[in-house]
């Protein structure tokens, strides 16, 4: 950044906390709310490279209504209206329509459909440049998520006369993720600073961090420009380096818990996938080419649920996932008795010609899929408490979503393993797989136990379908991506066996991950194929191998 | 079975001579469904639209719609049944690099014509093939340059991010000597490539934070194909990627691959194309009309590759006026130098190397899944067919006119 | 059925009719290999009996299938090894065909490179990788065509038998292999072409692969090799061997009681089912000018499979046929009803699995016997409709 500029900004910060402390003293000027006027409508006409000045002339007028506009820039509702070339702030109004509203008065001034009017152009420079500016608007806002956003912002700023104000927010702050993004701001301007002490000060304030931010801003001071150090002071360079090699040692353990979690929740994608061919495969023997499509129905059947959400109740979201949890079950599950009672029910005994009958069904459901739904990806959207990530301590980042899956996986299981234990029907599926005749002769209706554990996998199956949904496409195509290994799994951890899918999927989840970052995506799946393929040799029923009867057939 | 099979074939030439045969070869099952079925579509559009003013030459058009199902050497098939069996005077499709290399055999030795609508990775120049969709310098080059400019951000550090397959391999190949060129070390480059679908972005996304934590503006450019994409956008929103930190620029996420996904956090991510869908010209604005009319679904997006459909076949239309003929000699000759207006604006030009001559669009994904035109070139340009950026390559020209007549030549032929 | 029944009950290929319907087969082929050139290359192409070079290519291709499935029911009809990864073979022998048609191209590839093929080119490859070595040497790369699937067959097989790897478990770690490879081969630094395989041959054996002529010859060829394999499965399973093989498929126990070594008997079949499908894809690779990772997927090998079920399980004429049907099904479907062909062919395939559990070839001999018994008035105790028999 030009030294100018610096200057510029250094003294436009002075004035916006002159102006603050002004606007809260007196009543605007009618004669800058005339000049807020022509320069939004300036910001609508000039370039993108111009606008930045734009805004930093706004913030001059020192006029509370810039936050808002600001705010509206950001957000992207900032428009022109193309009849009369106002500038205008535009808010999702019914159907398509906006309603426009007069960013200097605040006033509504009508709707207008989005042909009639075009968005103020942006880009992620501005944004963050303006991001940056606008966190000392917003940085005394009694609302803890705009102070955080702005102290954020204020990561970006380069402002040191910004430093008197962040002191001030620091010594009132409360809410401690705030307060940490202050300290953190506060040590990024201070690395602007010319003085040599305030750097050493801020590299100080960094060193005990471990967060990706200090560590960019770490980084920064040990880069070369041509020959000349970015950081002139040779202390400032050295505290630096070991400041970054402490954090390195730190961030060795944490990466190893981070490429375990990872594999866990891999590894629960993988036995969400599996379970319910852990049952139809695994207890009953039918090698289901169309479990992959199960899945794919219980991820349709969200699509379907949310869909109806978003039309009867959108302030409901957040709970569609439940609602989707019992429908896909019972969509997949009833699928699946169709199936077993229609076709499979024939074939028992023949064990590789359910595949073939399978593989028509699989065939049938990908392309009914098609026919209805269309052949693109449909939008399956995360409630609120899904989306992100927990920023540990150590600057690893935890995904929520994969967090829950982990959960939801491990329930799935229990809930599973509880029926299939405790309850009656799981004694007769039990029995049923272990001795058909001697089940028969003690009076189980075989057939009956026969279509309820199908109906049983594949419910299993499509409220895998459910969560996969959160995390990957929802098309046609998905049961496929997840049939060859699902079949990995179960025969790893061994046919019939719940915990041998779950040792299975779990295993198989850690060792890719823990191979990917030396392997590559492609080479790490390659490996651990090939492992399995001898892991068979050594151990040819799986892990966990089934002893008894069931294993002669 | 034999005889069955030659008496359809028979029947299918005498039929040629009441109307014109189009063929559509795109993949309405399999992996590709997913992008190519929306071409399909956007072709009987097109089509019917054509009848509607009356066909050509005094014939109507008539759409031959083949399933070559995602499998490449039944694309091969497919095309010599088009060509032979069902006679058709062009034939619109392919998707993948693979598909078109399939077919490109076929086409060449039936002497048919292909239009190929999506952005590839250029090294070929066939005299039967029409490209388009965009040449590296056409999308890449562009976006790089933009990414390393003041708008974008001035980024010095670039992580290349791929499926392992020939499109990414060749244009991160022609990135990274570009990128050399403009003073960016190979120590700033980090080049990754995953398989195809790859669902598991964790590892990946991770690496890239790490990579953009060593102090330079780091800037990510995406040639990750098809389903994979979804997959990669949730993990980067998730790990909490924002665009103002660490922009992800791409070359194949469009409006119908963002249809499937939850764009809020993904705002300000990028993607070069020669067309989005919110561009406001009246041109576009009666083509998204037409496109919702037909398909009976004001949800229904429009993306690049249906526009570069859009130009082939006005082009095509009017090389066989300009023709008087379907004969693809004659047509072929007629292609060169044809205008279309393109949707965005501007004169897509079709020049003897068979790639056309388009504006660049760099935009930003918004929270509704369109794109917002950040950046645009200030003219059309021109398709390349041979990159400059790759040596054995540089000194390639294609020309398919007088005195070259070569897709392929260091020296006029004649 | 129980054991006894079973052992004692005529195995599918009873002698008068496997011979009658090889017969016909090796007629058919015969006729393909004769007539489709000579009405190809002689008739004018308007006339009533000209074949276009559209079905030569395509006839071609429908063969090296048959070729495929004919390899799978050796293993999985009369052998009980049910393999998902056959694919893995075929397409492995299709790179190898592939490898010297690359090596055949020489200096007209776009780059005009002497040695390195296209791809290598611009992926910045500055020499040959080693395996490429011998490949522009035609007796050797149709050496590797079978070697190495027979190599790959030798070395899975010997590890898996020899564990005892069996049945499903067997079938699954089968399609881990030919995923692996698949996985491998898409990889780029493989150098093998990724994800677009290698295309655009130009000739082989110096004549050009466009040619009407040479699309003729390879047809021939493709029925000569295929005739020739039917002939030596059909020799090995009505051998002492055979009979021993297919004890093996019945109860592996009992004949590892009598002191035989099976996982030896297996492995040879294995092997050798391995180099027929590798010769098929060979054979494949020139007619249909492309092989890419595409060919490793397991749904490939699944689909193969299917193509031996449809058409009759254990009688190699049902698989050969199965091969040729099913295939041309998918090309008729896929140009009738492009949108919804996969609703056809996957009921096909469940009514076939249903109503002809042995296959729609498999079941014209008891279909014959059902009908003589009709006509001759006595009700034949053991043709009892067939899909009674799916019960349990």
């Amino acid at each position: 950044m030009p030294a100018r500029r610096r200057i510029d900004r250094g003294f436009s910060g002075f004035l916006m906390v002159l102006f603050i402390a002004m606007a809260l003293l007196a009543p605007i000027a009618v004669q800058a709310a005339e000049k807020l006027e022509s320069l939004v409508t300036e910001l609508g006409t000039a370039k993108l490279s111009k606008k930045q000045e734009v805004v930093d002339r706004m913030i001059a007028t020192g006029a509370p209504e810039v936050i808002g506009i600001l705010e509206a820039l950001v957000g992207r509702d900032l428009y022109t209206r193309k009849s009369d070339k106002k500038v205008v702030i535009g808010r999702k109004a019914e159907g398509r329509q906006l309603l426009l509203i007069d960013p200097v008065t605040g006033a509504e001034i009508g709707l207008a459909g989005s042909r009639d009017v075009k968005r103020v152009k942006t880009n992620n420079k501005l944004r963050s440049s303006v991001k940056a500016t606008m966190g000392s608007l917003t940085l005394m806002s009694p609302d803890p998520q705009r102070r955080l956003e702005a102290a954020q912002g204020l990561l970006k700023s380069d402002d040191l006369g910004m430093l008197p104000l962040l002191e001030t927010a620091l010594s009132k702050e409360e809410d401690p993720a705030v307060k940490d993004a202050l300290v953190l701001a506060q040590a990024s301007i201070r690395l602007q600073s010319d003085k040599a002490e305030d750097r050493l000060g801020a590299v100080g304030v960094l060193a005990g961090r471990t967060d990706p931010d200090s560590r960019v801003m770490l980084s920064r001071l040990l880069l070369k420009d041509g020959e000349t150090w970015r950081e002139p002071d040779a202390d400032v360079r050295a505290a630096a380096e070991d400041a970054l090699a402490d954090m390195e040692r730190r961030l060795q353990f944490w990466r190893t818990v981070e490429h375990l979690y990872q594999g866990i929740s891999l590894g629960s994608v993988l036995l969400l996938a599996a379970m319910g061919l852990a049952i139809t495969f695994g207890v009953m023997g039918v090698i289901n080419m169309a479990h992959g499509e199960m899945v794919m129905l219980g991820a349709y059947t969200t699509f379907v649920i949310q869909e109806g959400f978003r039309a009867a109740a959108p302030e409901l979201f957040g709970w569609s996932l439940a609602v989707a949890l019992p429908a896909a079950f019972l969509v997949s599950a009833l699928v699946g008795v169709a199936m077993e009672r229609g076709c499979i029910r024939f074939l028992y005994g023949r064990p590789l010609e359910t595949l073939l009958a399978t593989w028509g069904i699989s065939l049938i459901l990908q392309q009914a899929v098609r026919s209805v739904f269309g052949p693109t990806n449909r939008e399956v959207g995360s409630p609120e408490w899904m989306q992100g990530a927990m920023e540990s301590v150590a600057g690893i980042t935890l995904t929520y979503n994969r967090l829950y899956i982990i959960l939801f996986s491990l329930c799935v299981l229990g809930a599973v393993l509880l029926v299939l234990k405790k309850s009656a029907f799981g004694l007769q599926m039990r029995a049923v797989t272990q001795n058909r005749e001697m089940a028969r002769a003690m009076g189980i209706p075989t057939g009956r136990v026969d279509a309820m554990t199908f109906g049983l996998g594949s419910g299993i199956a499509g409220i895998a379908g459910v969560a996969l949904s959160q995390i990957d496409n929802v098309s046609p195509n998905l049961g496929q991506a997840y049939i060859v290994d699902s079949f990995m799994v179960v025969v790893f951890g061994g046919v019939g066996n719940l915990w041998g899918a779950f040792a299975g999927a779990m295993s198989l989840g850690v060792v890719n991950k823990l191979l990917e970052p030396w392997a590559g995506a492609v080479l790490g799946k390659i490996l651990v194929l090939v492992a399995i393929i001898l892991f068979i040799q050594k151990r040819p029923r799986g892990l966990f191998a089934l002893r008894g009867r069931a294993v002669e057939s | 079975m034999a005889l069955g099979l030659a008496a359809t074939a028979g029947m299918g030439i005498a039929q040629a001579q009441e109307t014109i045969k189009v063929g559509v070869l795109h993949s309405l099952s399999g992996t590709m469904a997913i992008s190519e079925t929306t071409l399909k579509d956007a072709m009987l559009m097109l089509i019917e639209d054509q009848n509607a003013k009356g066909g050509l030459l005094g014939k109507k058009l008539e759409p031959v719609v083949v399933d070559p199902a995602s499998d490449w050497p039944l694309f091969a098939e497919k095309a010599r049944e088009l060509i032979s069996k069902e006679g058709v005077a062009v034939t619109f499709g392919c998707w993948t690099s693979v598909s078109r290399k399939s077919v490109l055999p076929v086409f060449e030795e039936l002497n048919g014509m292909l239009f190929y609508p999506v952005q590839y990775e250029g090294e070929e120049s066939s005299r039967n093939v029409f490209y388009t969709g965009a040449a590296p310098n056409q999308q890449a080059i562009p976006a790089v340059d933009y990414l390393l400019g003041e708008e974008g951000g001035e980024a010095k550090r670039i992580v290349l991010l791929g499926t392992d397959y020939v499109y990414p391999r060749t244009t991160n190949k022609i990135l990274r000597s570009y990128l050399n060129a403009k003073g960016i070390s190979d120590a700033d480059i980090m080049e990754n490539y995953t398989p195809f679908g790859h669902s598991d972005w964790q590892t990946i996304v991770a690496q890239v934070k790490e990579f953009a934590s060593q102090g330079k503006k780091t800037a990510v450019v995406s040639t990750i194909n098809g389903d994979a994409n979804v997959p990669f956008y949730k993990e980067l929103a998730n790990q909490g990627i924002k665009a103002e930190d660490i922009p992800v620029v791409a070359f194949s996420v469009g409006e119908e691959e963002l249809a499937g996904l939850d764009t809020g956090p993904l705002v300000g991510h990028l993607a070069a194309w020669n067309y989005f869908m919110s561009v406001d010209t009246p041109e576009n604005a009666d083509f998204i009309e037409k496109w919702h009319a037909f398909i009976k679904d004001e949800k229904r997006v429009t993306n690049d590759p249906m526009e570069a459909h859009y130009i082939g076949f006005k082009m095509w239309v009017q090389a066989v006026e300009q023709a008087g003929t379907t004969d693809v000699d004659a047509v072929r000759q007629a292609m060169y130098g044809q205008t279309v207006k393109n949707l965005t604006g501007g004169t897509a030009v079709m020049n003897t190397n068979h790639h056309l001559s388009k504006p660049v669009l760099i935009g930003e994904i918004l929270e509704d899944g369109q794109f917002e035109i950040v950046s645009a070139t200030d003219d059309v340009v021109v398709g390349d067919a041979w990159s400059d950026f790759i040596p054995e390559s540089a000194k390639l020209t294609a020309d398919w006119t007088y005195p070259w007549v070569c897709g392929n030549c260091e020296k006029p032929r004649f | 059925m129980s054991l006894l029944q079973r052992l004692y009950a005529p195995q599918p290929q009873a002698q008068g009719k496997g011979r009658l319907a090889s017969v016909i087969l090796l007629t058919v082929l015969a006729a393909i290999a004769i007539l489709v050139p000579l009405l190809n290359l002689t008739m004018p192409p308007g006339s009533a009996l000209h074949v276009p070079t559209y079905l030569v290519s395509l006839l071609g291709k429908y063969l090296c299938f048959a070729m495929l499935a004919l390899s799978i029911d050796l293993i999985w009809g009369f052998c009980g090894i049910l393999s998902l990864g056959h694919g893995a073979f075929f397409a492995l022998g299709g790179y190898a065909m592939g490898m010297h048609l690359m090596r055949q191209i020489g200096e007209r590839g776009v780059y005009g490179h002497p040695i390195l093929p296209d791809f290598m080119v611009f992926l910045n490859w500055k020499e040959l990788p080693w395996y490429w070595y011998g490949f522009d040497i035609f007796p050797f790369a149709v050496v590797m065509a079978l070697f190495v699937p027979g190599l790959l067959a030798f070395v899975f097989g010997w590890l898996a038998f020899r564990s005892r790897v069996s049945g499903v478990y067997l079938s699954i770690i089968t399609q881990a292999m030919t995923y692996a490879l698949m996985l491998a081969f898409f990889r780029n630094d493989m150098g093998f072409g990724g994800n677009n395989g290698l295309t655009d041959f130009k000739d082989l054996l110096g004549f050009d692969l466009q040619a009407d002529t040479t699309r003729a010859a390879l047809l021939a060829a493709t029925c000569i090799a295929l005739g020739g394999c039917y002939l030596m499965c059909r020799a090995i399973v009505a051998s002492k061997l055979g009979r021993l093989i297919a004890a093996i498929r019945d109860d592996e126990p009992r004949v590892r009681f009598l002191g035989y070594r099976v996982e030896n008997f297996k492995l040879f079949v294995f092997v050798l089912s391995a180099m027929i499908a590798g010769l098929a894809g060979a054979l494949y690779v020139p007619q249909v000018g492309i092989i890419n990772p595409g060919e490793f997927t397991p749904a490939n090998s699944i689909e193969a499979v299917i193509w031996v079920a449809i058409g009759g399980r254990g009688t190699l004429y049902g698989a050969i046929a199965g091969g040729v049907l099913v295939n041309y099904a998918k090309t008729v479907l896929t140009g009738l009803i492009p949108e919804i062909w996969l609703f056809a062919l996957g009921g096909m395939f469940i009514a076939v699995t249903l109503f002809f559990p042995k296959g729609l070839v498999g079941s014209i001999p008891a279909a014959v016997d059902w009908m003589k018994t009709k006509a001759g008035g006595g009700g034949g105790a053991s043709s009892a409709p067939l899909a009674k028999e799916a019960g349990e």
